[in-house]
């Protein structure tokens, strides 16, 4: 057989299961393309790289299996640094493509040349620069098997234009089954485990991504009903435990409840599943759980002690863990640590505001989350509205909520939500957006209308660019410097020039009637939401604070 | 200089280009300090050895665990038994 390092790669990337790529051509990817297009991949033509990173995004966060986006070299490399960087910060499996200037022009300031390798080192769990068309054969299949293993990542393969147009004959194409490496979980160590648990007086489970991306939400909570835990979830873990169980806490940290913030200093053991002690869950660490003993089990060795000291950890896959752990753990009811939880939540309740105003934030999201179908996916941008989701929509599955945790990109929401409604077609998806977020990443209506998908945007607009707002008022003697926008546009204008339908609810009679039409009707919806710019996102853990002293959100403000 | 003491990293690694920056890379990014690097092929050629001279405190051990995780690094471990003073003369060669 005779193929081309561009023919080979598409080759190698069907028989991985990809079916579909988002991505923008260029100068040093062309012949990438030209073999794409005889290929059964669908390709997505997106209107910036970025875009195209978190389509992909999109993709494996709903579906976690590693999803392909397509840049050329330079500036396409470049717009896809930050797509690359926050899969990187949540643990998301992309393989990012790029094009490179033909080998022998490295390093001569050639037209559109970046050190895409150098640039993407520290934002990626792996990189390669291909220089001979024969590493694919090994790399494609590796970088499969890095973004997916373990801790999983963004992987970046740059590719010369030489090398993609490279013949190169052979016999037969590589055999791609991965070897299931079944890891031995240390008996001894879960034994310990069960031990610290069932002797506890006062235990709580702290889980995050782990649990989402290890599918180890059921076997969550059948340890904390069996063993009558509570349980708290990091912005990455919403979704793993049933919103309305009694012993669900809600997310920690920064913006966690009243209640949740102050359970975490009664508690005895914690149970930190899955999670790495990110600095907005635990407020100032030395002040984090302070009377608990940490039992940590996390799949990335370097999470253990990293942040938090643990008094017993383990380092593996927690899906196997809890399966060797389940049945050691003795059925207990703790009726005085039970009593002692729903105590605090009666005494520090998350405040709901009044119903009557319909257009309040924390009312929109909450009537959302009534009326969505259950399966519905969530996908937020970055601020005050991914905040208030995160506090009260209810999220019952996981996958369902999309939301840029650890990096925090503004202008992820919209494509992310493309990219879910392409790997779910039959789904809803709901981008809650606000005003700011959503001009980062607005040219993806463009896709988003060519596409038709089930997309709806939800854009809580209060002209501002609120968490930083709120925390000029808050920290910064009310000098709301550069938080303000002096214009904004038509956003109903701006979607119809997209020929996309378009609402704004302020200026409806019956907005109820219209937020349940725009999430019901098939194709895409841009709602604007004019929202108050003075509600605050509440309660909040001023930085270098301990969650238990956390501002505002007091029952009788 | 710094005032305290120093220890040895040993890494066996892959031999290609692309290594030294992944490593000395995860340095600067991670804020560990690295006060000298040892390097050479060995065998075939296909590996090369490492000694990287660090500082002697808490965070070794986060340096190592983060070492591990590098894919070209095929072995690390801590080699307090070395001499360290090893960079304090290759100091002299360079002074030269």
């Amino acid at each position: 057989m005779k193929y081309t390092g561009a023919e080979i790669l598409i080759e190698l990337l069907e028989r991985h299961g990809i079916k579909t790529i988002a991505g923008i051509p260029g100068g040093a990817n062309l012949p990438i393309y030209h073999a794409l297009s005889k290929s059964k991949i669908r390709h997505i033509l997106t209107r910036h790289e970025q875009g195209a990173g978190f389509i992909a995004q999109g993709m494996a966060r709903t579906t976690g299996k590693a999803a392909v986006c397509f840049a050329t070299s330079g500036p396409g490399a470049t717009n896809l640094l930050t797509a690359i960087a926050d899969a990187k910060l949540d643990s998301i499996p992309v393989i990012a493509i790029t094009g490179q200037v033909p080998l022998k022009l490295i390093g001569t300031d050639a037209f559109q040349e970046v050190d895409t390798y150098g640039m993407t080192l520290p934002i990626t769990k792996h990189n390669f620069l291909i220089r001979d068309a024969e590493e694919l054969f090994t790399v494609i299949p590796e970088a499969f098997r890095i973004a997916e293993e373990g801790r999983p990542g963004p992987v970046v393969i740059d590719i010369p234009k030489d090398i993609q147009k490279q013949q190169i004959t052979f016999d037969k194409w590589p055999d791609l089954k991965r070897e299931n490496k079944r890891q031995q979980i240390d008996k001894a160590r879960i034994e310990e485990i069960a031990k610290l648990i069932n002797e506890s007086k006062r235990p709580l489970l702290y889980i995050g991504g782990g649990i989402t991306s290890s599918g180890s939400h059921e076997m969550i909570y059948d340890l904390a009903n069996k063993n009558s835990i509570p349980l708290t979830s990091t912005l990455m873990g919403l979704g793993c435990f049933p919103p309305d169980d009694p012993l669900f806490l809600g997310m920690l940290g920064m913006h966690g409840a009243r209640y949740t913030n102050k359970i975490l200093n009664e508690a005895d053991l914690l149970l930190a599943f899955g999670v790495r002690f990110d600095d907005r869950a635990t407020g100032k660490v030395e002040k984090f759980c302070p009377d608990a003993r940490i039992i940590h089990i996390d799949i990335d060795h370097s999470e253990i002690d990293k942040i938090k000291k643990a008094d017993l950890s383990l380092i593996g896959d927690i899906n196997a863990a809890l399966k060797s752990l389940l049945p050691l753990i003795n059925s207990n009811k703790r009726w005085n640590w039970i009593s002692t939880i729903e105590k605090i939540k009666q005494s520090d309740p998350f405040i709901i505001p009044e119903d009557k105003d319909p257009l309040n934030p924390l009312n929109i999201i909450k009537e959302i989350g009534r009326i969505a179908d259950s399966d519905t996916i969530i996908t937020t941008d970055v601020g005050q509205h991914q905040m208030w989701t995160a506090q009260i929509y209810p999220f019952r599955s996981p996958r369902t909520l999309l939301t840029s945790g650890g990096l925090g990109t503004m202008g992820f929401g919209m494509p992310a939500a493309i990219g879910a409604a392409l790997a779910h077609p039959d789904r809803r998806i709901i981008c809650i957006s606000g005003d700011g977020s959503f001009l980062m990443n607005i040219q993806e209506l463009a896709t988003l209308s060519e596409l038709n998908l089930n997309v709806t945007v939800l854009i809580l607009d209060n002209g501002h660019l609120g968490l930083v707002r709120q925390q000029q008022e808050f920290f910064y003697e009310k000098n709301y410097m550069a938080s303000k926008f002096d214009s904004n546009p038509d956003f109903k204008a701006i979607a119809q020039g997209f020929h996309i339908k378009s609402y704004d609810l302020g200026k409806e009679d019956d907005p109820a009637d219209i937020l349940s039409r725009s999430i019901s009707e098939p194709g895409p919806c841009i709602v604007t939401i004019p929202i108050d710019h003075t509600e605050n996102v509440t309660p909040m853990v001023p930085p270098g604070a301990g969650n238990h002293e956390m501002i505002g959100g007091e029952k009788n403000e | 200089m710094s005032s305290l003491p120093n220890t040895i990293i040993e890494l066996t690694v892959q031999n290609h280009p692309g290594v030294m920056s992944h490593i000395t890379g995860l340095f600067s990014r991670r804020g560990f300090n690295l006060e000298g690097i040892l390097c050479g092929q060995i065998g075939d050629g296909s590996k090369s050895r490492m000694y990287l001279l660090v500082e002697k405190d808490h965070r070794v051990d986060q340096i190592m665990k983060q070492l591990k995780k590098l894919y070209d690094i095929l072995d690390v471990s801590l080699r307090e038994d070395y001499d360290h003073t090893l960079f304090n003369r290759l100091e002299e060669i360079i002074k030269n």
